[in-house]
């Protein structure tokens, strides 16, 4: 029965099941080791609360990391590769035709030639 | 019932038609009859074109001819034995597509009905959109090279108004008249490609053309003519820049249909390739450059995606990315099947694993530009960099992002990971490096997506949207159909590849038995 939910790819195999069934033991593992927790904590007292160098903390709404501000190290990284790649999308539609007709000559002399 | 049925394929484009024609009329009679309507049609064309792929795959290629009644028809006996009329084929890689269309094409119906309902203009909205699935439609069952050329250029332009719907500053107008005069010259150039098959072979059928192709010089360049209108309308790098510009302006809705819509030309690509040009055109060849495409495709379309702060555009971006991944499948899957040096297994399984993706994108790409359509509904703007918080308030939203997020980042058990993983394993024996640019393009998503997670709904409330309200009824009911598809997909892959993708690969590969179909031996 629970072969019929494999997936063979042909050299190796995938059962969703599997992993869904182990997913939800993990699960209640995780549960279990919560549930034993200590039940007379207080997150009110402020033991929760950031410490920030004795500074008072900020407005939550303040200090939510816009979507600009990620993954700066990334594109920081491969600065060289955006300054290559970003060019060529300008937003021009005479260059929109330009790629087009690069790659169906492009394409026509590589199946000519490679015929 | 028996003529209804025998007639479903004529159907199939004849509902979406006659509704689009009667929707303004209907409109007079106000919004909830209009709305009404559009849904029963629709709903009645998806069931149509559901019936098809099952009686497809239950009894083999269905050759619908309009204009007789009967099969033995097809080739009028003072034709030299050319088809003459205008000619559906639709085999097991039609039905597939088939049920891509229906499935996502009643969701955005579905979903529109609701996301457009404080706009003006519905009236030429919906007459647009049933053009665009009948469009789609008639580009997927037929069999005519020139009926194809007619669907194509039916759902350019239907595309076209619609992503220039919303005024925005002239924007969309802009991005409207960029899809439509690339999707014009494209469909030019596959004209002239059709014009020079139909010189030398006196015929627009495919399977004739197929079955007479002799590979001369105008022969290649009519197949190059195919092949680069076919992959820019699909979106392959370097043809993709129209791509964000479009889908990041037009309604959501739409926007998950035009990846359905560019789909269709992708398996247009696809049928060019092993079917009108099959055992006549290098296979190693042409798989290599469909190959190039897709590596460029996933690897340009992720890496422009990350710094994105659109994300609509962002998710355009994906959409180009995920086209590379059906394109490096299907592009295995023809050079590895001609080379022998390798096993046959290895080429079919990489067909497939790039058939499944075609179906799981439509399905998770579709769910997450709905998703994004909804934070438009709501906040009224795309911009990643104004949103945050809203997993508070639109919790249902989430958990929808979510599951489309991590589908097309191919974590396990969506739907995302079990095409990816077969794409992996069988390109990896064909060229482990191949594998390895999936992989890393796989991560890359997932860290896309990772942002826009947090960027929209992580974070504290903030105050403009504190109180913010979830996505009405019908649009999350559209959301929760390709939500739940991609879950059931993802956990039971074994039963979609065996009822729907294997066959659909079998007919792809199988061009002999297309021509057979049609000319039944001729």
């Amino acid at each position: 029965m629970i072969d019929s939910f494999t997936l063979s790819t042909g050299f190796g195999a995938w059962n969703a099941v599997f992993w869904v069934i182990a997913f939800v033991i993990a699960c209640i593992i995780g549960w279990l080791i919560w549930s034993r927790g200590e039940k007379t904590y207080d997150s009110s007292g402020g033991a929760t609360a950031p410490f920030l160098s004795g500074n008072k903390e900020p407005e939550k709404a303040a200090v939510h990391i816009r979507a600009g501000n990620l993954y700066w190290g990334y594109t920081d990284a491969l600065s060289g590769y955006y300054r290559f790649i970003k060019p060529f999308h300008t937003g021009n539609l005479s260059d929109y035709f330009l790629a087009y007709l690069f790659v169906t000559a492009l394409v026509l002399i590589v199946v000519v030639v490679l015929k | 019932m028996d003529i209804l049925f025998d007639n479903l394929p004529g159907l199939l484009i004849a509902i979406p038609l006659l509704g689009a024609f009667l929707t303004p009329l209907l409109s007079r009679a106000g919004d909830s009859v209009r709305n009404t309507w559009v849904l029963i049609i629709t709903g009645l064309s998806s069931v149509c074109g559901l019936l098809v792929a099952s009686r497809v795959l239950e009894t083999g290629t269905i050759v619908y001819t309009f204009g007789v009644n009967t099969v033995s028809n097809i080739i009028p006996p003072d034709s030299g034995g050319i088809p003459i009329r205008i000619i559906f084929t639709i085999d097991p890689m039609n039905a597939f597509m088939l049920i891509i269309a229906a499935i996502v094409g009643f969701c955005i119906t579905l979903y529109s009905v609701s996301s457009m309902e404080k706009l003006s203009g519905k009236d030429g909205f919906f007459t647009l959109v049933l053009l665009l699935i009948a469009g789609v439609y008639g580009m997927i069952a037929t069999g005519d090279l020139f009926n194809f050329f007619v669907f194509l250029e039916i759902s350019s332009l239907a595309g076209a108004a619609l992503v220039a719907y919303r005024i925005d500053k002239g924007v969309a107008a802009e991005a409207g008249l960029k899809y439509a005069a690339l999707s014009t010259i494209g469909g030019m150039l596959f004209l002239v490609g059709v014009g020079l098959l139909f010189a030398q072979y006196n015929s627009l059928n495919m399977a004739v053309i197929a079955d007479r192709m002799q590979l001369t010089g105008l022969d290649i360049i009519a197949f190059v003519l195919f092949f680069t209108a076919l992959a820019m309308k699909c979106g392959a790098v370097p043809m993709h820049f129209w791509t964000p510009d479009s889908y990041a302006m037009a309604p959501s809705a739409i926007t998950a249909f035009l990846v359905v819509s560019s789909q269709a030309s992708l398996y247009a690509l696809f049928r060019v390739c092993f079917t009108l040009y099959g055992g006549q055109i290098n296979p190693l060849t042409v798989g290599w450059v469909i190959i190039i495409l897709g590596i460029l495709s996933m690897f340009i379309g992720v890496t422009m995606a990350i710094p994105q702060k659109d994300v609509k555009r962002l998710m355009a971006y994906h959409a180009v990315s995920q086209t590379g991944y059906m394109l490096l499948g299907v592009g295995v899957g023809l050079a590895a099947l001609s080379s022998t040096c390798l096993s046959q297994s290895i080429g079919i399984m990489a067909l497939k694993g790039g058939l499944f993706h075609i179906m799981n994108h439509a399905l998770y790409k579709g769910l997450l530009f709905l998703t994004a359509g909804v934070i438009f509904y709501r906040c009224g703007t795309r911009n990643l960099n104004q949103l945050g918080g809203l997993g508070h308030n639109m919790k249902w939203t989430m958990v929808f992002f979510m599951i489309g997020a991590l589908a097309i980042a191919g974590i396990p058990p969506f739907n995302g990971f079990a095409s990816k993983l077969m794409i992996y394993e069988s390109t990896f024996l064909f060229n482990p490096l191949l594998a390895v640019i999936a992989m890393v393009v796989s991560i890359l998503t997932l860290a896309s997506f990772v942002k826009v997670f947090h960027s929209m709904f992580m974070g504290p409330k903030l105050p403009e949207y504190e109180d913010v309200k979830e996505a009405p009824t019908p649009m999350l009911i559209a959301m929760g159909i390709l939500a739940i598809l991609v879950v059931l997909f993802g956990i039971f892959p074994q039963q979609v590849v065996d009822a729907l993708v294997a066959p659909a690969a079998s007919a792809l590969i199988d061009y002999q038995g297309y021509i057979t179909a049609v000319l039944g031996g001729a």
